[in-house]
């Protein structure tokens, strides 16, 4: 496929991986941020063919990984209203709150709807002005422009039986508090190429700077990563630190101007919490006060639940790249793809399950 | 109603007393009998269900019998390139004959959605009628029951079929043996993506059909070169990751498929790459995995090529005494991942 097959090429990706064992003399710890980037590197098999010296370790970069158990019980409550249309993207169905998971409610009578836009979730409601129409507005930066667009085009026309139920994170506070762990073993980023092209890099020069980082804007094709490590491995060997963008085709240094314009329009920096790390400071988006009527927190009184995380499931420390997913006791018994006890084991993107679907065979 | 076969407009709906679905027309009285004799006889008559008795009885010769039914729900009941009614044919059809069996006669069992208009069933039967003939089976059984709006999702139609299999032909998933060559028989995922980009809620269109065909004339040629094909399946529901996975199993064998065989169209892989969706995973209707020993993988591929249904026919892995109940393919970079079952429905990621 034109665009997409050039970047799969075995013959320069074999290449690459030549380079990046002529390049490497000493161990590094590179985490690629972004759960497409796990994703494709467990698919394609690139941890298994770089060299020894190179460990990759896994960051929280999948949306429905890091969205807080709180937030999905949440959810289900206002899934379980009467009159409700609750919409969201489909890998947050299976997600499991701390007593059940959207497909349950859905099997239970609640209208809940897989959709592949927050657009659609609008069309919705303007179809159905009898109902209150509900969008699950979860990930990073890359999900943000379309989810207010959404909330926009609502103000607009008028449509009032429409809200969103946010939990948008960003990825730069999250880098950083990473690092900032006494615990950190990170050395360098591949940064997510997707949160890039809409933000830009601008953001990372001081995160490089203050931490001597390299972080390197990586896309998510077996090429694209394998270049990615091979710009990071260049830099840590020569004992440099920059932002140094792999992700050309895609990724300019200012990002897409009128994307971050309609997020600042709508959204505001705030305090998030993250499933697996706990509260980090303005490392998310809320819906700003003058359009608090879409805010479905508000409107539905679920801002007050409060849940605990599970105690057996270790997401948060495989999140923070400190554990390996087979390290876990519960990996593959008590918790696997069709009985999730975290959410890194229910999106594809999730490090849990991307080494449960494909890595069970090495390791018996 | 978008996409039929034009050839179906070229026979008007008769004449009846109501222009939708009642209940009535399931409660045995006159309008069951109107039903029947304007829409089904003249659709599917023939020699036994003329007769309108409330089983049919059959000749059939002293051998062993392929027996199958399936029930059909899809969402929406017309998609590009098919319906509801061909697709009832077609897999029951198709899953007679991955046994090597010659199917010959069908059961055909509505459930109407009350205030279903009679014109959408008229075309669903024209279709079926079609679909029937082209697959060279009779439909020699039917029955028809209506529930109240809201009961169903517009209609269900189940089917049954039997089939007739030849003596010297053993065709089961338990048959895989270290060696043997695994064949698809054209490109994966057509129908379910042709399915899921139909859906109205999804913002982007395509031109992607659904394969939706009978096969039992493609294994019929491939029964002419040899009749020891170990095992043979059509990969529905699941796709092709179910198929195998269920072989591995049952034959307590593991598969290994090779780097970037599986033929994907075009359209379907760039479909298949917005949504998130592995087309390995997603659903066939006109498609079967053979599992030959590897001295007749190339001759039946050769064969397979020449037939309208298998001209995109190929070897796609083998079966290996390694990771026993397993499937494996090779990455591009010359390592294995494996090819697991799917848990639940395909969800589109998130980005």
């Amino acid at each position: 496929m034109k665009y997409l097959d050039e970047f799969r090429d075995p013959k320069i990706a074999k290449q690459i991986l030549a380079e990046i064992e002529f390049t490497v003399t000493k161990p590094w710890v590179i985490m690629e941020v972004c759960g497409g980037q796990t994703h494709s590197i467990i698919k394609n098999g690139i941890d298994q063919i770089l060299p020894k010296e190179i460990e990759l370790v896994h960051g929280p970069g999948c949306p429905v990984c890091v969205t807080p158990l709180e937030i999905i019980d949440k959810a289900i409550e206002i899934a379980s209203t009467p009159n409700v249309i609750f919409t969201s993207f489909g890998d947050m169905l299976r997600v499991p709150g701390s007593k059940k998971d959207l497909f349950q409610v859905k099997s239970e009578g609640g209208d809940v709807r897989i959709i592949y836009s927050p657009l659609e979730a609008l069309k919705i409601a303007r179809n159905n002005p009898e109902k209150e129409v509900v969008f699950f507005a979860v990930g990073f930066e890359t999900t943000a422009p379309g989810n207010a667009m959404a909330i926009y085009q609502a103000d607009r026309e008028g449509i009032t039986n429409f809200s969103e139920l946010v939990s948008h994170v960003l990825v730069p506070p999250a880098m950083e508090a990473l690092l900032s762990s006494p615990k950190n073993r990170v050395q360098a980023y591949l940064a997510a190429g997707h949160v890039c092209a809409i933000m830009g890099w601008w953001e990372y020069d001081p995160i490089a700077e203050k931490y001597k980082v390299p972080i390197i804007p990586t896309g998510f094709e077996s090429i694209d990563v394998l270049e990615g490590i091979l710009l990071a491995v260049k830099q840590l060997e020569k004992g440099e630190y920059r932002v140094e963008n792999q992700y050309l085709r895609a990724v300019k240094r200012g990002g897409n101007q009128p994307a971050q314009n309609i997020v600042n329009t709508i959204f505001e920096i705030g305090d998030r919490k993250w499933r697996g790390i706990g509260e980090i400071p303005q490392s998310g988006l809320k819906i700003k006060e003058e359009f608090s009527k879409y805010d479905a927190e508000l409107k539905f009184a679920v801002d007050n639940i409060v849940t605990q995380e599970s105690e057996l499931c270790i997401s948060g420390i495989v999140l923070q790249g400190l554990k390996k997913p087979h390290e876990c006791p519960a990996f593959g018994k008590e918790c696997t793809p069709s009985n999730p006890l975290g959410a890194t084991m229910v999106s594809g993107e999730g490090a849990c399950a991307a080494y449960y679907k494909y890595q069970r065979i090495r390791n018996g | 109603m978008a996409d039929f076969d034009i050839d179906l407009m070229s026979c008007p709906l008769p004449k009846m007393d109501y222009d939708t679905i009642q209940l009535a027309h399931g409660a045995g009285g006159k309008l069951s009998a109107d039903l029947i004799d304007k829409i089904f006889i003249p659709r599917f008559g023939n020699e036994t269900l003329d007769k309108l008795e409330d089983q049919a009885v059959l000749n059939i010769p002293k051998n062993k019998i392929a027996f199958t039914t399936d029930t059909f729900v899809v969402d929406p009941i017309f998609f590009p390139g098919g319906n509801i009614g061909e697709l009832a044919i077609n897999g029951t059809v198709n899953d007679v004959a991955m046994s090597g069996a010659k199917p010959l006669y069908l059961s055909v069992g509505f459930i109407l959605e009350e205030g279903l208009p009679l014109e959408t069933l008229h075309i669903i039967a024209l279709s079926m009628e079609k679909a029937a003939k082209q697959a060279g089976v009779k439909i020699v059984a039917g029955d028809t029951k209506v529930v109240n709006r809201g009961s169903c999702d517009k209609l269900f139609i189940n089917t049954s079929g039997i089939g007739i299999v030849p003596n010297n032909v053993n065709i089961s998933a338990n048959r895989l043996t270290p060696g043997d060559k695994i064949i698809i028989s054209g490109s994966v995922a057509d129908h379910g993506m042709a399915v899921m980009t139909t859906r109205e809620d999804l913002s982007f269109k395509s031109k992607i059909k659904s394969d939706t065909a009978a096969l039992n004339g493609l294994v019929e040629v491939m029964l002419n070169i040899s009749e020891d094909i170990h095992a043979m399946r059509d990969p529905t529901r699941g796709g092709v990751a179910t198929t195998l996975n269920e072989f591995a199993k049952q034959s307590d064998v593991g598969i290994q498929l090779y780097s970037d065989k599986i033929p994907v169209k075009h359209d379907v892989k760039g479909a298949c790459e917005v949504l998130g969706i592995d087309p390995l995973y997603v659903a066939n209707e006109g498609k079967l995995i053979a599992v030959v020993g590897s001295e007749i993988a190339e001759n039946m591929v050769e064969a397979m090529l020449k037939h309208e249904l298998g001209k995109n026919a190929s070897i796609i892995g083998e079966v290996v005494n390694d990771n026993k109940g397993i499937v494996v393919q090779q990455t591009g970079l010359g390592v294995n991942r494996i090819i697991d079952l799917p848990v639940g429905e395909q969800l589109p990621r998130i980005c």
